[in-house]
């Protein structure tokens, strides 16, 4: 060591300057909606703003720092959506306070989503690179199949489920049917709010952050960078692997609470929770910057405004939204590309100017 | 017992196009090792050139089969082209991934402006009626048939080209190790280049089988059949050619066999818990090779 300490100030300034990032971005959207600088439409797409920041985050831990692809998150974000709302739903006239109940349904999301996280890891964290995205895959549709199926009901004897049809639930009469296979859920309180939103982003940034630079954290990292140098010197893979991956998938679960408690019927679609959902908040973490949370939560801000900021093309914009996606990609990625940024980048170019100058 | 092999039939009709479909990704794999997540909306843009020159155009259906290999070779190498080669030498593997998602929603974005979200009946290319065995009981329709022998077809020829050809040497020989093909003159960028106009065309011949058998057809027809050509390849084991007709084919059966027998919402649950199975077995698909890991 040449005298120079670790970082530690720019680490925090950089971590600073996330979170105060989204507080001015909470208080900018806040205030115009309040003041009514925003249109409706605008308006519907705070809380999503909000819940796809969070996956972005969530997939970030799996992507970026465990470095293994997964193309199944949206089943994590699945598995905690239905489980949020049918607590929600079974809780809704023992637990009147509105907040209380939210809270509580989050925690029980996250924990099934965890739960899930952990059963999927066993198998999927024994294999590696393309298999372990494909297998992910599989999970994520076999959760969205599986759910599909399950009818779900409750009367005074408890919990009846069935995967049959809602007749073979035998419920007594005053029993309610909760999950109606196909048709999901219906009727879950509208409880996700902009305010709770941008508070469980806060804290999805705060743990994935400390996690990050947590002693854990580091183990994690290593293992990404060489598994066999971190086992060597006795890093523990399967445990950090695992926890990295348990702790990705319940944030996906709260994600999922805040989806299910912003509409008020709960399909398991192809669209939502599909594989289709789990490719685009890849897209998120890959624009944004394999690694970097600031960058996921910018992509995942931009890329869910993007296609509603297009309305004005109507049947266009889709095409836009993917002409703009290959070419970030390009840009960003191409060696070619990067190449030519170097040689003519504005930075430099002052940089040389004022060099020349000081001559 | 007659339903149980009409069942099997039908699943290795499925299987074949699973099979010819996998073809394109387990080549692109093998030779850029990159997953091409476009190329199930390859055979959507197959499938829609037949249908564009036999029923909006009028023509006869062979001419638009060969027209729709050809656009779909075309298109193959552009989109290599244009949007793949930019990314070879990319420092994250991830990014020629999205890249092929963007390329994905190009396509069916495409397709939808141009032909409308409403799926088009699609009028099947095969008029022959099929074969009826058994007295009646065993009917095998003209397409299943077509099928099956165009995918045996295809199977042999490519086996034949790769291993008796220069240019499927080259194929082998940049799969196996790209610097040292280089080393030894092979134009790698013509070789990749070549891999998926191979694939994209073999994509064009499904798209065609696939709406002859399931005569729907919506701009978001490929995105399903592909993703499990996908599962097929890396069951088989990915890279390998025959791994992908062997992975298809059985993809085929078992979701066929798991729709008839035991439910039809959850076949693909079960296609998918299938594949998991034999991943954890096998982690590298039925006929994959091992990797020795080094330090």
């Amino acid at each position: 060591m040449s005298g120079k300490k670790f970082d530690f100030k720019k680490l925090l300034k950089g971590d600073f300057s996330t979170y105060l990032m989204v507080i001015v971005f909470y208080i900018i959207l806040q205030t115009m909606s309040v003041s009514g600088g925003l249109s409706s439409l605008f308006k519907g797409m705070l809380v999503p703003l909000c819940i796809y920041s969070i996956m972005a985050l969530s997939l970030n831990l799996t992507v970026g720092i465990m470095g293994e692809l997964s193309l199944g998150h949206a089943g994590f974000m699945c598995v905690g959506a239905f489980a949020g709302a049918t607590f929600s739903q079974l809780t809704r006239d023992a637990i009147s306070v509105d907040l209380l109940r939210f809270i509580l349904a989050i925690l029980v999301g996250a924990a099934a989503a965890a739960l899930f996280g952990f059963i999927i890891g066993i198998p999927v964290l024994r294999l590696k690179g393309d298999y372990l995205a494909i297998v992910t895959l599989a999970f994520g549709e076999i959760i969205k199949n599986v759910i599909n199926v399950i009818y779900l009901g409750v009367d005074d004897n408890g919990l009846h489920l069935s995967i049959k049809d809602e007749a073979a639930l035998n419920l007594s009469e005053n029993g309610r049917v909760i999950i109606k296979g196909a048709q999901g859920i219906t009727g879950t309180p509208k409880n996700s709010t902009f305010t709770i939103g941008i508070v469980l982003l806060l804290i999805t940034l705060v743990i994935v952050l400390n996690l990050v630079h947590s002693r854990s954290g580091r183990a994690i990292m290593a293992i990404r960078d060489n598994r066999i140098a971190a086992e060597s010197i006795g890093i523990n893979v399967t445990k950090y692997k695992m926890m990295a991956f348990v702790i990705s998938a319940s944030l996906a679960g709260v994600a999922g609470v805040l989806y299910s408690h912003n509409l008020s019927s709960l399909l398991a679609q192809p669209k939502n929770f599909g594989y289709n959902m789990s490719i685009m908040i890849l897209v998120y973490v890959v624009l944004g910057g394999i690694g970097n949370m600031r960058g996921s939560i910018i992509a995942a801000m931009l890329l869910t405004a993007l296609p509603e900021l297009l309305r004005g093309f109507s049947d266009y914009r889709m095409l836009v939204y993917a002409i703009v996606l290959i070419l970030m990609m390009l840009f960003n990625w191409a060696p070619a590309c990067l190449e030519f940024r170097e040689r003519y980048s504005l930075k430099r170019m002052f940089a040389g100017k004022k060099a020349k100058e000081a001559q | 017992m007659m339903s149980f092999i009409n069942y099997l039939i039908s699943g290795i009709s499925l299987g074949s196009i699973y099979a010819i479909i996998a073809l394109g990704y387990t080549m692109v794999y093998g030779i850029a090792k990159m997953l091409n997540f476009a190329h199930g909306d390859v055979i959507m843009v197959g499938a829609f050139t037949v249908y564009t020159v036999s029923s909006t155009l009028g023509m006869n259906p062979v001419i638009g089969v060969i027209l729709s290999v050809i656009v779909c070779t075309v298109l193959g190498m552009l989109i290599e082209r244009v949007a793949y080669k930019p990314l070879r030498g990319a420092t994250s593997p991830l990014a020629v991934l999205i890249t092929a998602i963007g390329v994905s929603y190009l396509l069916q974005n495409l397709a939808l402006l141009i032909f409308g979200a409403n799926s088009k009946s699609f009028a099947s290319v095969i008029t022959w009626k099929g074969l009826s065995l058994a007295d009646g009981r065993l009917k095998i329709s003209g397409v299943t048939i077509v099928t099956i022998a165009a995918c045996i077809v295809i199977m042999v020829a490519l086996t034949t080209f790769i291993n008796h050809s220069k240019a499927g040497q080259a194929m082998l020989a940049v799969s196996e190790d790209k610097g040292a093909a280089q080393l030894m003159g092979i134009n790698v960028n013509g070789t990749i280049a070549l891999t998926f106009a191979i694939g994209s065309g073999l994509a064009a011949i499904a798209g065609v089988l696939l709406c002859s058998a399931y005569p729907t057809l919506s701009p978001y027809t490929g995105a399903m059949p592909g993703i499990k050509a996908f599962v097929a390849a890396v069951f088989g084991g990915i890279g390998s050619i025959p791994g992908a007709m062997i992975g298809g084919i059985l993809l085929g059966i078992i979701e066929i066999l798991s729709k008839a027998y035991i439910s039809q919402q959850l076949s693909d649950a079960i296609v998918f818990a299938v594949l998991i199975v034999v991943l954890l077995v096998k982690p590298t698909g039925i006929l994959g090779r091992n990797i020795q890991e080094k330090v």
